[in-house]
């Protein structure tokens, strides 16, 4: 069968939740085969764990001559194991990284790129990609015509499959060229965790604005509740009240949990590009004019500095 | 140093944005404007020239012919000269094609030794072409840089990453790209609005640079678009207005009966 390659999106080995939905995605259209590039002591327990989520084969690339370089190194990796392997389709998360380093393997293939896919079905072994456009109000069904298909797709688009794969590991030497290694990384300070749950992963997300006038306690604590991760508006953002990693919309996240509250948001075509596809969406606003509540399936006019510890407050006691 | 800013001419966000029975984006009969994430890109392309000596700023679009408004807005903002590359065979261009056209046009200008985009276009908004470009050009990318300093030709930007902040090292020549964290964009002075009228705008064609026709363009595509189809109105929820704790009973309440809780 097509081998379908999955780049594994990782932290220091321990695999993220978005490289399993990317195995369940490569099952619809072939077989799953996963490319891991990281250090090599951590590479038997990401092979198991890719192997528990349906990758028939692993390929594992040592990242000694890639790691502190910006995405072109990846992308020659890539190039390498697709011309060997000969996929059916290419998956990568659609991140930041998860994108240029896409775009960069495009050129090199000659192929068609489709970024921000929510679902990728299989037509007769050729993928068709959904997109959600135009700040969530259109969808689009694409293709690519050219090459072999490169096609980024969002966290969130399927749901990760616990059916064990062949899980061949293929070891890959890679070879890096110094043309690859001209944008290198000086210095990292690493993002220290919330303790909650991932942004873009999270099942709930409870974001502020500006409304909050600068006192998230009231957000954090319903988050807090209800087991939700922390959004805010770009105005909550650039006031720095919350960090930017914090912001949902255009120039943010794009989130598509089940529940998503907005608190004190007025609801701009940026914040909506990001949040628009929330399965439930609810807002608490002083302004019953308020754009948002155009989009809500509960809208609360009210001061959130009131409404949110009273609700939080019934929850916890709810949960006892 | 010369400096090439990239600038896209996008759609008004804030109006109604449709699709062409081609499946492309409707360009024609919308209102349109230089993409406001392109702005950061200009506003940090000035900055540079600003502080280096001989520097000069082009602002490059390809785009339809009233696509030159973008371009125009450089020139007041403080660009030095424009590029516009407008062809018929353009239309409906992919972002490998785009790549493709912007790596050409940057080649002819010549002797470039920055190359500035904005971090995504406003209506197609893939966030890729910067990293197309330098692919195409062989050069090394440092791209979402929220600040820039340099030394020369000396590169360090730091960029606001999922995991952690970096900071990001390299030599010009490089493609360089600027997110919205970047510092607001300065607005035209009178001075700029009138200077601009005066500033050399070149007008190149796919012959021009050399590409083909038929490696561009909406049925060159590397990805075709089989339908588009507009989101159902989301049915109007329900609205309680808050009068003593009213409004955290109904949130508890819904949040219950669709056992979030
Ligand atoms: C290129 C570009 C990109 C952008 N990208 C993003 C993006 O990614 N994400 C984003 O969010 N924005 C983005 N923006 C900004 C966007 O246009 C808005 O300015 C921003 O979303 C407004 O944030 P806000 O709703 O918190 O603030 P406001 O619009 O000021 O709204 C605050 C709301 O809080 C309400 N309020 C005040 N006090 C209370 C209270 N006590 N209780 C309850 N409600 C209260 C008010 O009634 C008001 O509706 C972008 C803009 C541009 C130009
Ligand atoms: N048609 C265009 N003309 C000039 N620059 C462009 C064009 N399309 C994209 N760009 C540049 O590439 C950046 C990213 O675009 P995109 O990959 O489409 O999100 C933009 O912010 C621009 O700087």
């Amino acid at each position: 069968m097509t081998e379908i390659l999955v780049l594994v999106d990782h932290v220091d080995g321990a695999v993220r939740k978005p490289a399993y939905e990317l195995l369940a995605i490569a099952k619809r259209l072939g077989s799953p085969a996963a490319v891991f590039i990281g250090a090599p002591d951590k590479a038997d327990a990401a092979v198991a764990a890719l192997t528990k989520f349906g990758a028939d084969k692993v390929y594992v690339v040592d990242d000694a001559p890639i790691k502190g370089y910006l995405v072109a190194p990846k992308a020659e990796v890539l190039q390498q194991i697709a011309a060997q392997a000969q996929p059916g389709a290419i998956l990568i998360t659609s991140s930041a990284e998860g994108k240029e380093i896409a775009g960069r393997l495009a050129i090199k293939l000659d192929s068609g790129l489709i970024t921000d896919a929510v679902d990728v079905q299989a037509d007769g072994g050729a993928p068709v990609t959904t997109q959600s456009v135009f700040a969530g109000n259109f969808t689009v069904n694409a293709k690519v015509t050219k090459g072999t298909p490169i096609i980024t797709v969002k966290p969130n688009a399927a749901a990760p499959e616990e059916a064990a794969g062949a899980g061949v590991r293929a070891d890959v030497a890679a070879t890096v060229s110094d043309s690859a290694r001209l944008a290198q990384i000086v210095a990292a300070q690493p993002r220290t965790s919330s303790g909650r749950p991932e942004l873009t992963e999270a099942a709930i997300v409870v974001s502020g604005g500006r409304g909050t006038g600068g006192n998230f306690d009231p957000v954090n604590a319903l988050a807090d509740a209800l087991g939700a991760a922390v959004g805010a508006s770009r105005a909550a953002v650039d006031s720095g009240w919350v960090p930017h990693t914090y912001q949902v919309g255009q120039t943010g996240k794009t989130v598509s949990p089940q529940l998503y509250i907005a608190a004190g948001i007025s609801g701009a075509i940026q914040h909506r590009a990001g949040m628009q596809t929330s399965k439930t969406i609810i807002a608490i606003n002083k302004d019953e004019e308020a754009p948002l509540f155009e989009l809500v399936d509960l809208g609360v006019v009210g001061d959130l500095h009131t409404v949110l510890p009273a609700a939080t407050e019934a929850i916890n006691q709810r949960k006892g | 140093m010369n400096i090439v800013v990239c600038v896209k001419y996008v759609p008004d966000a804030t109006a109604e944005q449709k699709f062409e029975a081609d499946n492309t984006v409707d360009r024609v009969n919308v209102d349109g404007l230089l993409s406001e994430l392109d702005e950061y890109a200009v506003e940090q392309s000035l900055q540079l020239k600003e502080k280096t000596e001989g520097a000069e700023v082009t602002a490059l679009c390809i785009g339809p012919e009233k696509a030159a408004d973008a371009i125009r807005k450089a020139l007041q903002m403080g660009a030095d000269k424009g590029v516009h590359v407008s062809d018929e065979a353009i239309a409906g261009s992919d972002a490998a094609a785009t790549s493709k056209i912007l790596a050409e046009a940057v080649k002819k200008i010549g002797g470039v030794d920055l190359v500035v985009c904005g971090m995504a276009s406003t209506d197609g908004g893939m966030s890729v072409v910067p990293a197309m470009l330098a692919e195409r050009l062989g050069l090394p990318q440092v791209t979402f840089a929220s600040v820039i300093e340099n030394q020369g030709k000396e590169f360090r930007i730091r960029r606001d990453g999922d995991v952690a902040t970096e900071i990001i090292g390299a030599t010009a020549p490089l493609v360089l790209s600027v997110t919205d964290q970047s510092g607001e964009a300065r607005y035209p002075s009178f001075k700029g609005i009138m200077a601009a009228k005066k500033k050399p705008v070149e007008t190149w064609s796919l012959a021009d640079l050399g590409v083909d026709a038929g490696e561009v363009g909406l049925a060159n595509a590397w990805t075709a678009v089989e339908q588009t189809t507009a989101r159902p109105p989301r049915s109007a929820g329900e609205i309680v207005t808050d009068e003593g704790g009213s409004g955290a009973a109904a949130l508890v309440d819904f949040l219950a009966a669709k056992k979030f809780i």
